[in-house]
């Protein structure tokens, strides 16, 4: 990326200080891209506002993809490929393929989720991450602001940013 | 959430009120179904509505015989009064498995030392008091008419020499005799009872006296429970329900009953704290505790379905003859008579629950719990039906005013009996250690 993206990155030192500020900075209608805790805070996903995690209906479809995929396979080899008299079943032996087809739905959607879940987080092999602040992992909590999604100031940002009780603002450019 | 909580323990406090009303609702209920009992066992005793069953059993009688593996094929003399007692039997087992089921909830979560749980626990350990009322029940069915219900009970079926004489079944019998049998089912009631109320008194105290003592007291109680409870849900499903098919046995029974038996019992304790919440009671359980306890009800709606499916999967691949007669029976014995509850059971208790309850939204809505609660109650009184009645009654079973008169008297006894345990302690076990947690329970 050529582009250079703009960021206002707010420390707190409290998480419920973070989490209360969260909201006055929501409402005074700035829009917050992420915050990064050392730990969960329940609620914060809430306050923050972020959409629910489509995750589930990727889950759903790569289980249907998965049971095709696998009742199709026991299909053809069982029936036209290569038909063999098992204990003098049918061919189309239906309950006999329950559990496999049910392990193949869920090895489906269990990849399937780990993949989209590493694909929207941008989190594929070769990826430079993204650090606003490597004390998140430590005893802070960061707040962060994109620059381009926001009409506001800098400066006025950054004072409401102060007023909430960030010990620090700093500018992260990627 | 944000800030810090301001909890005493003397706000959480609430009093279930049994209401002269509810009381007068319930008591209307079960007088209903005592009416629909005796108009249903006069019909019985007249014969109505049993001509065509009763040609259907002499129509299927040179191919039926086979398809039989329970007692009636084996034994001439059937009685109409045999259905009342396949009838008390059923809701008997049924209804100690939610009660019983109960006691198992509040042990796991003790023993896993819980604290989601601890804002509603004590409504499924109301429960177990109706084991009072199911265990006499069972005890004196089984000694008066355990030969109704019982193929090895049948008289000299053990006895050499005797026209009767079966010797698979005496080859079982240092198991299944009279004394062993009634030893094992008073020592389980004895011992799910006794370890129940010397909980309950804990935990009673526990909201008069405060403390953490209780609690380790009872995290003790329930980790014997549990050792009691993993060998006597296996061995009531073997004795109470398998043993009436005797000639055929499944090593996957235990499992099977005790899922059932459990799922049961998760629907009621959800269906409870619902209700109780729209009287206004349990106000500090949120959708957040309904989640949890709607995907109990799924994961182990899904369970049954392993467990159900599992076991015929091996008799069907197997291929044994004595063993595939059990679903045989089921299927296409009797004229078809119990292959239209055998499809119900598996719709009502894995494809409904399985659908509807899929999504977190379902979880968190009241109707959608309440509606699959419902279904789940009467699929599994179906799934008991399968495994009890086909075995005691072969083609005389059915569904009449006997069985909805039955589970009407047993439904409304048990509402009475666990309203009332309900009225004896507060409805929030308010000095529990973890009930800080559960307030503020948030997934």
């Amino acid at each position: 990326m050529d582009s250079t993206e703009r960021y206002l990155v707010g420390v707190y030192d409290d998480d419920d200080e973070v989490l209360q500020a969260v909201t006055t900075v929501k409402k005074s209608g700035i829009k917050i891209e992420e915050v990064y805790t050392p730990f969960p805070i329940h609620g914060l996903d809430v306050a923050i506002g972020h959409p629910r995690t489509r995750i589930p209906i990727a889950a759903f479809l790569f289980g249907c993809l998965g049971l095709t995929c696998i009742f199709s396979l026991i299909n053809y080899t069982m029936v036209f490929d290569w038909p063999m008299i098992i204990g003098g079943k049918d061919f189309f032996a239906l309950p006999d393929w329950i559990p496999v087809s049910f392990e193949g739905t869920v090895l489906f959607t269990a990849f399937g989720m780990v993949g989209t879940f590493l694909v929207s987080n941008s989190l594929w092999p070769g990826k430079k991450p993204r650090t606003f602040d490597l004390r998140s992992t430590d005893d802070r909590f960061i707040l962060t602001v994109n620059m381009a999604n926001n009409k506001k100031s800098e400066s006025e940002i950054e004072s409401i940013l102060k007023a909430t009780g960030a010990i620090e603002v700093n500018v992260k450019q990627f | 959430m944000a800030g810090h909580s301001h909890f005493s323990p003397a706000n959480v406090e609430e009093y279930f009120e049994f209401t002269a009303e509810g009381r007068k609702r319930i008591i209307y209920a079960f007088v209903a179904g005592v009416v629909a009992l005796l108009v249903g066992i006069y019909l019985l005793s007249r014969g109505e509505g049993h001509e065509v069953v009763q040609a259907a059993a002499e129509h299927g009688a040179e191919h039926g015989e086979h398809l039989s593996g329970g007692a009636v094929s084996h034994h001439g003399d059937y009685d109409w009064t045999n259905r009342i007692w396949a009838n008390v039997w059923l809701n008997g087992v049924y209804f100690t498995g939610i009660a019983v089921i109960g006691m198992f909830f509040v042990s796991i979560q003790y023993l896993a030392k819980a604290g989601w749980s601890s804002v509603l626990k004590r409504v499924p350990e109301a429960f177990p008091r109706f084991l009072m009322i199911t265990g006499p029940i069972l005890i004196l069915t089984f000694i008066l008419k355990g030969d109704v219900i019982f193929h090895w009970m049948h008289h000299g079926i053990t006895d050499k020499g005797s026209e009767h004489y079966d010797k698979i079944i005496a080859g079982k019998s240092g198991y299944l005799n009279f004394g062993f049998f009634l030893g094992r089912m008073v020592v389980f009631f004895v011992l799910w009872l006794l370890l129940w109320s010397w909980m309950r008194k804990k935990s009673i105290d526990e909201d008069l006296n405060g403390g953490t003592t209780n609690f380790y007291d009872m995290v003790k109680i329930a980790t014997g429970f549990i050792v009691v409870m993993g060998i006597s849900s296996s061995m009531s499903a073997w004795d109470w329900v398998m043993s009436i098919d005797t000639h055929w046995f499944s090593t996957m029974f235990g499992w099977y009953m005790f899922s059932s038996w459990h799922v049961t019992g998760l629907a009621t304790i959800t269906l409870t704290v619902l209700l109780l919440k729209d009287k206004g009671y349990m106000q500090y359980v949120n959708f957040n505790h309904l989640h949890d306890l709607g995907k109990f009800m799924f994961a182990f709606s899904i369970f049954w379905t392993y467990v159900w499916f599992e076991q015929f999967l091996l008799i069907y691949y197997a291929n044994f003859p004595e063993e595939t007669i059990y679903f045989l029976e089921r299927w296409e014995g009797h004229d078809k008579l119990y292959k239209a509850t055998e499809i119900l059971n598996v719709v009502f208790n894995f494809f409904f629950p399985f659908l509807v309850m899929m999504t977190r939204d379902a979880k968190r809505t009241a109707i959608f719990l309440k509606i699959c609660c419902c279904f789940i109650l009467v699929g599994h009184y179906l799934d008991f039906y399968q495994m009890i009645m086909p075995g005691v009654l072969g083609p005389h079973g059915g569904f009449g005013l006997v069985e909805f008169g039955m589970v009407t008297i047993f439904a409304s006894a048990f509402i009475y009996i666990v309203s009332s345990e309900l009225t004896k302690a507060s409805l929030v076990a308010k000095n529990h250690p973890f009930l800080e947690e559960a307030l503020h329970h948030d997934i």
